[in-house]
């Protein structure tokens, strides 16, 4: 910047030699402010999303930087909710950047009275353990007159409606093999 | 709907300001009230008096829409002369197993149906919560049965239905809801002037209809109203149920619940589905009409779909791999056997049942009694830390140290870390696409369980048990991609969607479904999500480039239909019934139905068709049966068979109730699911003694500002800071009464719990008239927990378990309570104050909870009454001057 | 010397603030006859804007847990309780067993909390006589007595009853007496009429605060700064609509030129006299009243005052020219007294 641009950027000058003699409005306005733009502006890219609250499938559009989410706003092409979010769904970028969200797996020995880490893979392969172990424990084959049961009633699930279909889908699929058919979402509630 | 839905109320306020009248029925005076022309508080758990008195109100003044009612309902039907009505049995229809707790459905049937009908005991429909499988279907019913077009058969639908409802006189309303005769005359003149040919009338529902134990017949109730005036299937109308999850209708349609299949196949049941034939028979009548007729292919083609190569016509499609059910395996039977020490493991997927499912304790100790619980959540919940965080702890019930559940905390992804399609609230299928990655260790429930059967499978690798071939020969090789290999949710759709097995290609409609294993469909009524190849619900074609229908804005089931059943927008002719609410019609010099929306019937089917004889499936529809997926192609007044508390709604008080039922000897429903368990004691209701220790009525409901458990909003800064506090909402009177103060604590106590909540006193609540005395109600938010920002006691503790018996949900919507100024006690002073109250109110292990309460019946154990004269009523005092 | 109107009655400010082409002023025009009371608002604006948490309080305002405009909530909704006729509605506890309201009583207990808003002066504790009259309305005749809720001896009983919803925000004034105190040029006009702090200029020095007829205006603490609604400055700035309004779900908040928002405020309140609703009324739109208008005016149901907005705001720094005057005199005067005693003396 010269010395010529770096005076006239000044507000004392520009006020007293603008159209903004009292200093309240252009000649005020600061570097930072005349440079101000909207950060969806700028950001890397959009997806086009939908609110993870409620069932009325209000549009979202949710802007990213640098892998992070920066912005999620009312999709105002949506037919169902032309642009407009609730309190809730508004506050999702909150939400799914939340410092207070869990990132790292935690894992509560038995009679024990605080959480430990755990690693992801082993988590999977001791999880994957139990279910066969009870599998084996609780297993029926067929009831009392020969008929057909194949299952356990050794292992429960709860929850889907905040997932997508798709995996609503794999993880009935994958229960219903098991034998496992005590499966239940909020939709029983 | 402005509380809990705000966004959809736009179109309740886009309506008013076209000259709508909004009518709200609420407990409490809420937001949704605040916009409303008119409010009507009611007392909680009595909406089907309500109703029927609105029923009656059309009845008598025949108001209702006469030639809609006559072409497409089964008004004219006549019913077989063994049923007998509540009128007849004081409050119980003909069929009822005192013995069971259930009906038997023969003497419910049309006239001469009553033996080849699919007569059933229907206690274990009950504990399958068949019901359920109606979401896309109607029972099935044969195909032809007597009619009387002028409707004056005593015997007829229209008939049966005056007689039933006869008693629901404005009087009646006012003495069973607390609603002012006047109030009510006003809902019914609005409701009725504002339906038929040039206008129509939505009615909004939401878990205030369903959490009850007689809800489905709430449901039904408004279903009668909104078919006697012609409001179904036609644009403005209909009945919208405003779900709260954002996918809890896709895990619906495609459930993870224990009962369903993918589509609303039933799960089998070991007794009476040995085997595929067998299983497909009992969904399809033999000879029944409509679509569901098609049902062997998409049973075929879903099992193709799960077991790949290994499911062929030759093996019934690995049918012998499926599970089977034998009675109720139901979240709430789970939680007891829990307690019980009966199950080991247990998946807590996105659901915090320690504070949002009825009776927290009893969530917490069953699982504080497994082996393992495997918890996948963005935040660190309740149902993860009950064994160090729960009321329990305090209580000394749970003890860290001597507590074996073993616990998996597992991160999840959120809803812009991953892509997939979300099925919302009217059966609208939108794709997500994805924004960033997880962090961290967080995880797709598609990853999570796509590994863990990847794994289970290597583990099981070269097993000979024969309980393993089910998961060995199962179809699970999706393509993945990533650092994580993440598997492709697109190619998990196109599989929900149906393609043909030979050539790979996507299936296009449910119509192309096969019967003989060469079509695999994961969801048929889906199919078409992924027609011509193009993932459809990722459509996103601007609101501004289209007409109000936005048909090529996501995708719909079935086959992208925004209105399901819209040939009822035409006259049996097939014109529009007025221009105002024209929406699909038969265009004559096409030879097709055309208009706004997929006609929900076949395109070139003319209005003029009539089926020959013997024809089944949907050639058995004629051209003005509209109501295609109801065996017999018309809406249901009275229900036959498929609902198993009765062909048409009865007022019932709810399980929990101050006062005893004035319409019936029956006090409460009569089939409802009870669970005698030592943990779960409900509150004494009339004719049993001692009803007065619980003399308060409450409910419980959502915050604009929170979401369910909390989960997704006590941990969010900017809701929390909105609603930052447990409270309780009372009356002016009622914290007369009790000693409350505004902004001061008190604390409730049922025969489960006792909670404590901040105090505000409001004009928003009122006390109610109610047969005669005063009724007083309260409302509590039930977001809290102890874990997240701000933290509370959760309301859902207050709750028992009584189930509707139709679906299995409970009934949370309404309880009774004591209130009492100040702090509750903490530690073991909690428990004795609930022993206590037990104790008052009779409440012994031994006690058996009278499920039928008149001698109609007939039989000793009819009555269960040790005080039928004198309900044990509480009288509140006077009213206020 | 400026132009008297440049600090009172009708003025296009944009270009009294010396923007040349300035484009046309915009404004919010808040419609409270439709809100919901979500405050989709609130979070939305903080979303966009970064403003931290303003406190976890339950302060007993009826549903409003925010209590205030401070420097951590530029969106403000504000929940009244009154048991008042709601225009052409049917009572809401019409034929109920209802004793005397409450309304009162409860705002008033609420008027008592104070909580910590992160902010200062935030939310002191309000008068509990004016939250009474509030709920009350004009038949207000003095603050309950001791007695509990409900216990009140008095015979009436409540049948009517509405709960006012309304989403405030800063003003926006045409004469912004915030900006014409501020020493460092912090708070400055933009192009589109609107009045932003910039906060890499602000130095905390407060004399903002005791200058806003509105008492919006608040400093964070920690920080110093002083904060408010920019009518997001750079949303706009990228033709974009602010995020309070874009949200909005029943479009109780408005966006656009001040002149459209003007005229369409105009046809809603005579659509809503013609419905019956003879309360609505405009607050803030008005170029002649005290601030010489608001870029950020509403449609109420009921007082400014039922919803703790000032009945008559007037610019403080309105009488500025006539104090240099009287300054002026007075100084004159005094050289006169001067000169006297002078010549007095040499007499």
């Amino acid at each position: 910047m010269g010395l010529k641009t770096f005076i006239q950027g000044w507000p004392v000058y520009r006020q007293l030699t603008g159209t903004d003699p009292l200093g309240r409005g252009a000649a005020a306005q600061s570097a930072r402010s005349a440079a101000l733009t909207a950060r969806t502006e700028t950001a890397d890219g959009m997806a086009r999303s939908v609110c993870p609250y409620c069932a009325v499938g209000c549009g979202q559009r949710v802007f990213h930087s640098d892998g992070k989410v920066t912005q999620i706003e009312g999709d105002p092409d949506s037919p169902i909710s032309r642009g407009r979010l609730c309190p809730k769904g508004s506050a999702s970028k909150s939400l799914v950047t939340s410092p207070l969200r869990q990132t790292k797996v935690r894992y509560r020995r038995p009679y024990a009275t605080e959480w430990e880490d755990l690693d992801l893979d082993v988590a999977l392969d001791m999880i994957a353990d139990r279910i066969l172990a009870a599998r084996a424990e609780t297993w029926e084959d067929v009831d009392d007159e020969g008929r057909p049961l194949n299952r356990t009633l050794g292992i429960s699930s709860l929850g889907g409606a905040t997932l997508d279909n798709e995996e609503n889908y794999l993880i009935k699929k994958l229960f219903t093999a098991m034998g496992a058919l005590q499966i239940e979402n909020q939709a029983r509630i | 709907m402005a509380e809990a839905h705000p966004v959809g109320f736009q179109w309740v306020m886009e309506a008013k300001k076209r000259g709508a009248k909004v009518f709200h029925v609420d407990p409490r005076f809420t937001r949704t009230s605040a916009l409303a022309d008119t409010y009507l508080p009611i007392r909680a758990g009595t909406d089907i008096a309500l109703l029927g008195g609105v029923v009656r109100y059309i009845l008598d003044n025949e108001l209702d829409f006469r030639e809609y009612v006559l072409a497409y309902t089964n008004a004219a039907n006549i019913v077989s002369e063994r049923f007998a009505d509540t009128e007849d049995l004081d409050g119980l229809f003909s069929g009822y197993n005192p013995d069971t707790g259930s009906y038997d459905h023969a003497s419910w049937q049309y006239e001469g149906q009553e033996d080849n009908a699919k007569v059933r005991g229907t206690g274990k429909e009950r504990d399958s919560a068949s019901g359920l499988e109606h979401e896309s279907h109607g029972e099935p019913v044969p195909a032809q049965a007597p009619r009387d077009e002028t409707l004056q058969h005593p015997r007829c639908v229209y008939q049966i239905l005056k007689r039933h409802f006869s008693r629901y006189t404005p009087e009646m309303v006012a003495r069973v809801c607390g609603i002012p005769e006047e109030k009510f005359l006003e809902l019914a003149r609005a409701w009725t002037e504002n339906s038929g040919r040039e206008r129509t009338g939505a009615l909004v529902y939401s878990v205030g209809w369903t959490q009850h134990s007689v809800g489905v017949q709430y449901i039904r109730t408004g279903s009668i109203i909104q078919t006697l005036l012609g409001n179904m299937g036609r644009p403005g109308g209909g009945i919208l149920a405003l779900r709260g999850h954002a996918s809890i209708q896709g895990s619906t349609d495609i459930p993870t619940l224990f009962n369903l299949l993918p589509g609303y196949l039933p799960m089998p049941h070991h007794a009476d589905h040995p085997t595929f034939d067998r299983w497909v028979d009992s969904i399809r009548h033999p000879g029944q009409k409509g679509f569901w007729g098609n049902s062997r292919a998409f049973a075929a083609s879903l099992l193709k779909a799960y077991w790949g190569d290994a499911a062929t016509p030759e093996n019934d499609f690995c049918y012998g791999y499926m599970p089977r059910m034998t009675g109720d395996h139901g979240t709430y039977q789970q939680v007891l056997n829990m307690i019980d020490g009966k199950v080991k493991g247990y998946f807590l997927l996105g659901q915090n049942p320690a504070v949002g499912s009825a009776h927290g304790r009893a969530q917490r100790l069953g699982m504080a009694n497994l082996d393992w619980l495997v918890v996948r959540d963005l935040f660190m919940i309740e149902s993860a830390t009950f064994w160090k965080n729960g009321p329990e702890v305090a209580t000394g019930e749970i003890v860290p140290e001597e507590c074996r559940t073993e616990v998996f905390f597992l991160p999840a992804a959120s809803h812009v870390e991953k892509e997939g399609t979300f099925t919302q609230t009217q059966r609208l299928l939108q794709w997500r696409e994805k924004a960033v990655d997880p962090p961290g260790d967080a995880r797709s429930e598609l990853w999570f369980f796509y590994h863990l059967g990847r794994v289970l499978r290597e583990k099981l690798a070269g097993s000979t048990e024969r309980r393993d071939r089910a998961l060995l020969d199962l179809a699970w090789d999706y393509p993945t991609h990533g650092p994580h290999a993440e598997p492709s949710a697109e190619a998990v759709l196109k599989e929900i969607n149906g393609y043909e097995v030979a050539t790979g290609r996507p299936l296009n409609a449910f119509g192309e479904a096969r019967d003989d294993g060469s079509t695999a469909i994961g969801c048929w009524i889906y199919s078409g999500v992924y027609a011509d190849g193009v993932n459809q619900a990722a459509r996103r074609r601007s609101r501004h480039e289209q007409d109000w229908v936005a048909a090529e804005w996501g995708w719909a089931w079935p086959a992208n239909r925004r209105t399901l059943y819209n040939r009822a927008s035409a006259d049996p002719e097939g014109r529009p019934w007025s221009e105002r609410k024209k929406y699909v019609w038969w265009d004559p010099d096409a030879g097709e139905w055309t208009g706004y929306d997929v006609p929900d019937f076949e395109k070139t089917k003319p209005p003029s068709y009539r089926p020959p004889e013997g024809a089944s499936g949907p050639a058995a529809l004629a051209g003005d049966d509209p109501f295609v997926m109801q065996g017999d192609g018309k809406a249901w007044l009275y229900a036959p068979s498929g609902v198993l508390d009765g062909p048409l709604p009865t007022h019932y008080e709810p399980a929990e109730s101050p006062m005893r039922n004035p319409l019936y000897g029956q006090q409460a429903n009569p089939t409802r699911k009870i669970y005698e368990h030592p943990i779960n004691r409900m509150n004494p209701s009339p004719p049993e003694p001692h009803s007065q220790v619980f003399p308060y009525v409450f409910t419980v409901s959502r915050l604009t500002e929170h979401h369910t458990a909390g989960g997704m909003s006590r941990t969010v800064p900017r809701l929390a800071e909105l609603q930052p506090e447990m409270f309780v909402e009372v009356s002016p009177e009622l914290a007369g009464e009790v000693g409350l103060a505004h902004l001061g604590w008190a604390h409730l106590i049922s025969g489960r719990a006792v909670i404590e909540a901040r105090v505000l006193v409001t004009d928003r609540l009122t006390p109610l008239r109610v047969d005669g005395r005063i009724i007083h109600q309260v409302w509590l938010p039930y977001h809290f927990g102890t874990e997240g920002l701000v933290t509370g006691d959760s309301a859902n503790d207050l709750f028992g378990i009584t189930l509707d018996p139709n679906v299995l949900i409970q009934e949370s919507k309404v309880g009774t309570c004591d209130i009492r100024p100040g702090r509750r006690p903490t530690g073991p002073p909690l428990l004795d104050l609930v022993g206590d109250y037990q104790r008052r109110a009779g409440m012994t292990p031994d006690r058996k909870i009278p499920l039928v309460t008149t001698d109609a019946a007939g039989g000793d154990d009819a009555a269960g009454s040790t005080d039928e004269q004198s309900p044990a009523a509480h009288q509140d005092g006077e009213p206020h001057a | 010397m400026p132009d008297a109107n440049s600090l009172y009655g009708p003025l296009d400010p944009a270009p009294d603030a010396g923007w040349v082409e300035a484009p046309p002023r915009m404004g919010f025009f808040t419609d409270t006859s439709v809100c919901i009371g979500c405050k989709a608002c609130e979070v939305a604006c903080k979303e966009w804007n970064g403003v931290p948490d303003s406190g976890f309080d339950l302060l007993g305002m009826s549903y409003d847990n925010t209590g205030a405009l401070t420097a951590n909530s530029w969106r403000h909704v504000a929940f009244i309780e009154q048991p008042r006729p709601a225009g052409h509605r049917t009572p809401a506890f019409a034929g109920d067993p209802t004793g005397p309201a409450t309304s009162p009583a409860s705002a008033a207990v609420g008027a008592g909390t104070a909580p910590d808003t992160g902010t200062n002066p935030g939310l002191p504790p309000g008068r509990p006589e004016a939250a009474a009259r509030m709920a009350a309305g004009p038949e207000f005749l003095g603050m309950p007595g001791a007695q509990p809720p409900g216990r009140d001896s008095g015979a009436e009983t409540r049948t009517d009853f509405r709960w006012l919803m309304m989403s405030d925000v800063c003003k926006h004034c045409t004469h912004a007496a915030c900006l014409d105190v501020c020493p460092t040029g912090s708070l400055f006009r933009t192009e589109f009429g609107t009045v932003v702090v910039q906060e890499d200029i602000c130095n905390g020095c407060g004399y903002c605060i005791s200058a806003c007829p509105y008492g919006v205006i608040d400093q964070r603490k920690g920080d110093g700064r002083a904060w408010k609604c920019t009518l997001c400055y750079d949303r706009i700035g990228a033709g974009m609509t602010p995020a309070c309004a874009q949200a909005c779900p029943t479009e109780s908040i408005q966006y656009g030129p001040l002149d459209e928002l003007r005229e369409r405020a105009a046809t809603r309140v005579a659509a809503l006299h013609e419905r019956g609703v003879p309360e609505a009324r405009l607050y803030g739109h008005d170029p002649t009243d005290g601030v010489g208008g608001d870029g950020a005016f509403f449609l109420l149901l009921d007082e400014p005052e039922a919803y703790g907005l000032p009945p008559d705001p007037v610019v403080t720094t309105r009488d500025l020219p006539k104090m240099w005057k009287r300054a002026g005199f007075a100084a004159l005067a005094m050289a006169a007294a001067a000169v006297a005693a002078f010549v007095g003396g040499s007499s």
